[in-house]
């Protein structure tokens, strides 16, 4: 048996197929395709959570994506927890482990129920109003108490082990909903020949054909055709279904976000399979079926557990087979509840009384209440409930005043009519319109293209809703190019009309009194709240619903907002369309983060580069460090070593003998074509007509204001070539800033630019023995300092492969730069060290070149600059060409700021403790006893322990720094200050000798 | 995400292959040596952020990487057109929509359908 209010024939579930399932640790018994809620309410639980703010006890409400109390965590493992899950959503399967939410220390006795008794005091605004002061106390003592006592479900503490996927798709017709408007209209489209993705957030398709048994279309039962269609539609090549998919997100150009729930109902998934997966579609055309959503009544307590939607009641008996109470009330303003009760009393269940608040209910519907022998009390009101963990009774009263009767029931149905779901065509931009007559707001003007289509059209009669999706579903494809061979017609039946419906506060509710009439219950918001944000002046319902909370967290306006917007109507004395709707905002339900992240996590979160030497260097033992995207040789650690150790020793190495570097993430640009120069020349502050072919220069590059964007050598290899380098971090912007102005400003020149930055492996080479230890493998270069001066670059082979050899120096040492194309790398790589390592060279990193190029005082852009400082504050004033009639930057160095005096300039720091290491980034003042807060002069850009210097050295921004040259300043540090002296930037080798080897 | 209409490529291609790249129609100055600092001001710091009808520079990075000129409403996020850099502003009164008319209402297409 699954569950004693099963009802034996009822219900469309395999009886023998049964599933075992535990509740906050109780085992109970379930179908398969149960939903967590309908299994519950089978074994006869209705109270599943406690409400956000007051703690009440709270049941299942619906039977659909709009649930606002029955809120589970469900758990697989320590890793996969999933809070906030919608009951009425998630289906059962064997072993699943559900847990209640915002209770403790049990969901029948909450010790947070005290909120309720102390509701008067948590009016609407309360966190507003009350703690306010003292201003320190928000910080250390409210903010903390507030989120440990707030918030629904516990987030897992361990990293997701599900994997999740994402697909982009594209289509002529998108058809959300597969309802009978959306199984129509797909029909009608996909005969077309129309590319067609239809999508449902159900496991099954048919929508209101899960509780409406009374339709029948071309004469078969409703859910039995939609189901047959959806089968026929998913046989069709150019369609694809998709159940369990909600379509969350409307964006910009029909680009629609889906959400499938590949795994969430199986019991033991398979591991490759993806949790959920991303669907990024984009459709010529949508059509939107998405239904109508059934509003609750507003009426005092009318939020105890067993207290539920019509429809709802209605689902869990025809489609699950449950009964939701023994003997059941009726409180409605509409028709449609009517037909529950009819069900559920052709099963056997009591009906107590149908409470209509309206005095004249629809025809059909008393007729049949009568001839059932169901008591129907029109113009009356439910205007209070009893019970505690669930609903026992209802206390019913003539409209307008009178003696209350007293019910025993064990479930209340209600209905106010029903809300055209508009989340998707208000998401879509479109403007909706208040229809008077129907007191609803439906699709106005359209601001892409779509269609809505039955009930979210504000379309009721069935046969209307199938002829107005199929002509939606033609039209659709003929806007998108495809014509029907045929025209479909399908002819629907079902046994009522339904009439009525009403927005806001019932009988004894109203203006005059201070009853808990719920009208969002997952947020606690009740009608006088509503009444309460207008008295305190909020009177736009943007400020109403962010006073109040209403319509926010997952509810997104499904239930509460129509009510809550015609109290605010009523108590502001305005009509409802004057007071407008708050904007409805994806997620239509919420999205786990793992969906929208879906494969870019871990490894995968961005692109890792790597040098061709990568493998040999992390063979060696490299500890690597990123830069940007790339992973670079940090140091190469020997045995027993720790990073200063090895940084010590390597740029020890480099300079009593030699080191070999890889540089290949130097960006690289090869720039070509007769006007190559003069490209140039206006890219770069120097100038380049006086370059000779097989030379280099040390160029620097502005921005149009004047301050340093990149540096880099730049080597001319003929007339009309140049072989460009850029910071590593530059090179893409470089690039960029390059195309600009030669598509763009100096379109007129004959250049072409190609990036070859991973065409090129660079091997620095850089010490006294950089020219022996190369010698040997280079052909046809003469090597010797005449024939091949520092700043020069070579054409020729080494080991037999074509090599772009640089005379260039990163360090101040004699030095090479090997480029070869980047396949070879790894092969020169290690040739070179086998030429340097018998003479006691080695390898080095990224620390120790930074070390050693501070020791010259060689800048970083981006380190040592930053986007602020001009050549000359950089001591780089001599790589502007003077004589220039124009470059990027020409006009922008020339403002008045930018050649100021006491602008800060790029100097050198000796601490006066030879010992102390500054930290990059501290803060330079002049007076180290000044009052606080000091007048900050400047700050360390670079700072490191010089091995070969020994001391430490730093290079600093200091306000006229050049000026203080010889000064003492001051590094104030949390537990000391630091004196330091300013100097020049050349710590080691002022002459610069080395160079020439 | 929006779809972009690349006037090199002839295609319209996802958002995701373009980079926006500042105002358009906006010529870096010939004489720039001889500008005043009012008239360097103007041409590289001040811009308008309209509401609503501008032109920009958009590349087609992740494509053909050329740069080219935009007309787009702020504040619907629609382009009207999309044209090759250095074309003059278009008139836009005689834009054909960049894209094919919007449905206005369903009434409209109801009609349209029968």
């Amino acid at each position: 048996m699954s569950g004693a209010n099963r009802i034996p024939g009822a219900g469309r579930l395999t009886p023998a197929k049964t599933a075992r399932f535990f509740f906050d640790g109780k085992s109970y018994a379930a179908l398969e395709g149960d939903t967590v809620a309908s299994a519950l309410l089978a074994n006869g639980v209705h109270l599943v959570g406690r409400s956000f703010k007051y703690h009440r006890p709270r049941g299942i409400v619906s039977a659909g994506a709009e649930e606002p109390n029955a809120l589970i965590g469900v758990e697989r493992d320590a890793a996969r927890k999933q809070p906030n899950v919608r009951a009425t959503v998630q289906d059962v399967f064997d072993g699943m482990k559900v847990i209640s939410q915002n209770r403790w220390p049990s969901l029948a006795f909450d010790v947070g129920a005290v909120n309720n008794i102390l509701a008067p005091f948590f009016a609407a605004g309360f966190y507003y109003k009350t703690f306010m002061w003292p201003k320190q106390a928000w910080k250390h003592v409210y903010e903390p108490q507030i989120r440990a006592a707030a918030g629904l479900g516990v987030s897992p503490t361990e990293d997701d082990t599900d994997h999740y996927s994402s697909r982009y798709a594209h289509c002529d017709v998108l058809v959300i909903g597969a309802g009978v408007a959306g199984l129509s209209a797909a029909l009608a489209a996909a005969k077309t020949g129309a590319r067609v993705i239809i999508c449902d957030e159900q496991p099954e398709v048919g929508g209101a054909l899960h509780y409406d048994k009374s339709v029948t279309i071309d004469g078969q039962d409703g859910f039995t055709w939609a189901q047959a269609t959806a089968a026929k539609l998913a046989r069709m090549e150019n369609v694809k279904v998709l159940p369990r998919t909600t379509a969350f997100g409307y964006y910009a150009q029909n680009f629609v976000g889906l959400n499938e729930r590949v795994t969430e109902h199986l019991a033991k998934p398979d591991r490759k399979l993806p949790r959920e997966r991303l669907w990024q579609v984009r459709a010529k055309r949508v059509i939107i079926a998405t239904g109508a959503i059934e509003r609750h009544m507003v009426f005092a307590n009318n939020d105890r557990p067993g207290i539920m939607l019509a429809s709802a009641a209605r689902t869990f008996l025809n489609h699950f087979g449950v009964a939701v109470g023994k003997k059941v009330g009726v409180y409605t303003a509409n028709d449609s509840a009517y037909e529950a009760a009819f069900d559920l009393k052709r099963a056997g269940v009591t009906i107590a009384a149908i409470v209509d608040s309206r005095e004249q209910p629809g025809e059909g519907v008393l007729t049949e209440a009568r001839s059932l022998g169901i008591e129907v009390l029109t113009g009356h009101g439910v205007v209070d409930t009893g019970g505690k963990l669930r609903i026992s009774s209802m206390s019913v009263a003539r409209n307008g005043g009178g003696a209350a009767r007293k019910i025993a029931i064990d479930a209340l149905l209600m209905s106010a009519g029903w809300t055209p779901s508009v989340h998707m065509f208000s998401q879509s931009r479109g403007k909706v319109a208040y229809d008077n007559e129907t007191q609803r707001f439906l699709p106005g003007t359209y601001a892409q293209d779509c269609l809505s289509v039955g009930a979210c059209n504000g379309t009721n009669d069935l046969q209307a809703t199938i002829e107005e999706s199929l002509a939606a579903g033609e039209l659709m494809s003929n806007a998108s190019g495809f014509t029907a061979s045929e025209k479909l017609a399908l002819q629907g039946a079902n046994a009522f009309a339904w009439t009525g419906g009403m927005a806001g506060a019932a009988e004894g509710a109203g203006p005059d009194t201070t009853v808990k009439a719920f009208i969002d219950f997952q947020n606690d918001v009740c009608a006088k709240d509503i009444r309460l944000a207008v008295r305190e002046g909020m009177h736009s319902i943007e400020h109403i619903k962010r006073f109040t909370t209403n319509g926010m967290a997952t509810d997104q306006g499904k239930l509460s907002n129509i009510h809550g917007l015609a109290i605010a109507a009523e108590t502001l004395g305005r009509e409802i369309p004057k007071v407008g709707l708050t904007t409805f905002r994806a997620p239509y339900t919420p999205v786990t983060f793992g969906t929208l992240i879906n494969h870019s996590r871990g490894d995968l979160f961005d692109p890792t580069r790597k040098t061709p030497m990568h493998a040999l260097e992390e063979a060696q033992g490299a500890v690597f460090e990123d830069v940007g995207q790339w992973k670079r040789a940090w140091y190469y650690p020997r045995a027993g070593e720790d990073m200063h150790q090895a940084v010590n020793r390597e740029c020890k190495t480099v300079r009593d003998v030699a080191g070999i570097f890889d540089a290949s993430t130097l960006g690289k640009i090869e720039v070509v074509g007769p006007d190559a120069a003069q490209f140039l020349n206006l890219i770069y502050t120097n100038s380049w007509d006086t370059l000779k072919a097989g030379r280099c220069r040390y160029g620097i590059m502005l921005r149009e204001d004047g301050f340093v964007y990149d540096d880099g050598v730049v080597g001319r290899m003929a007339e009309d070539r140049f072989h460009v380098t850029t910071t590593t971090g530059g090179a893409a912007r470089v690039m960029n800033h390059m195309e600009d102005y030669l598509q763009t400003e100096f379109p007129h020149l004959n250049v072409w630019l190609t990036s070859a930055t991973e065409q090129w492996a660079v091997i620095a080479v850089q010490g006294p023995k950089a020219r022996e230890i190369i010698a040997p493998l280079v052909e046809g270069i003469d090597l010797s300092n005449e024939a091949f001066p520092h700043m020069s670059v070579r054409e020729g082979r080494i080991c037999g492969v074509p090599t772009r050899l640089f005379r260039m120096s990163f360090t101040g040492e004699l030095g090479f730069e090997v480029n070869v194309p980047a396949d070879f790398g790894p092969a020169i790589w290690e040739a070179i060290r086998a030429e340097a390592e018998p003479l006691g060279a080695c390898t080095y990193g990224t620390e120790t070149m930074h070390v050693l190029r501070a020791e010259k005082g060689y800048i970083i852009v981006g380190q040592d600059t930053d986007g602020t400082v001009t050549p000359d504050d950089a001591s780089l004033g001599w790589a502007v060409g003077k004589k220039k009639p124009d470059f990027v930057g020409i006009r922008g160095l020339r403002r008045p700021d930018l050649v100021a005096d006491g602008r800060k300039q790029l100097v050198g720091l000796l601490t006066k403790d030879p010992t102390v290491v500054l930290e990059e980034g501290a803060q330079i003042v002049a007076d180290p006893n000044q009052a606080l807060p000091m007048t900050m002069i400047g700050h360390v850009t670079s700072a490191y322990w010089s091995e070969n210097c020994g001391r430490s050295i730093a290079l600093a921004l200091v306000a006229g720094g050049k000026a203080k040259i010889g000064q003492t300043l001051y590094v104030p540090m949390p537990d000391k200050t630091i004196a330091v002296e300013v100097s020049d930037m050349v710590f080691f080798d002022k002459e610069g000798g080395r160079i020439n080897g | 995400m929006l779809l972009i209409y690349c006037p090199y490529c002839e295609e319209e291609r996802s958002e995701l292959e373009f980079r926006q790249a500042g105002d358009a129609h906006i010529a870096r100055p010939t004489n720039m040596t001889e500008m005043t600092d009012e008239e360097f001001e103007a041409f590289f710091f001040l811009r308008d952020n309209v509401k609503g009808l501008t032109f920009e520079r958009w590349r087609h990075l992740n494509g053909c990487g050329r740069f080219f000129n935009a007309a787009r409403d702020t504040v619907s996020d629609k382009f009207l057109t999309t044209y090759k850099a250095g074309l003059p502003k278009p008139d836009l009164s005689t834009l054909r929509p960049a894209t094919e008319a919007t449905v206005e209402t369903y009434e409209a297409t109801e009609s349209d359908a029968k």
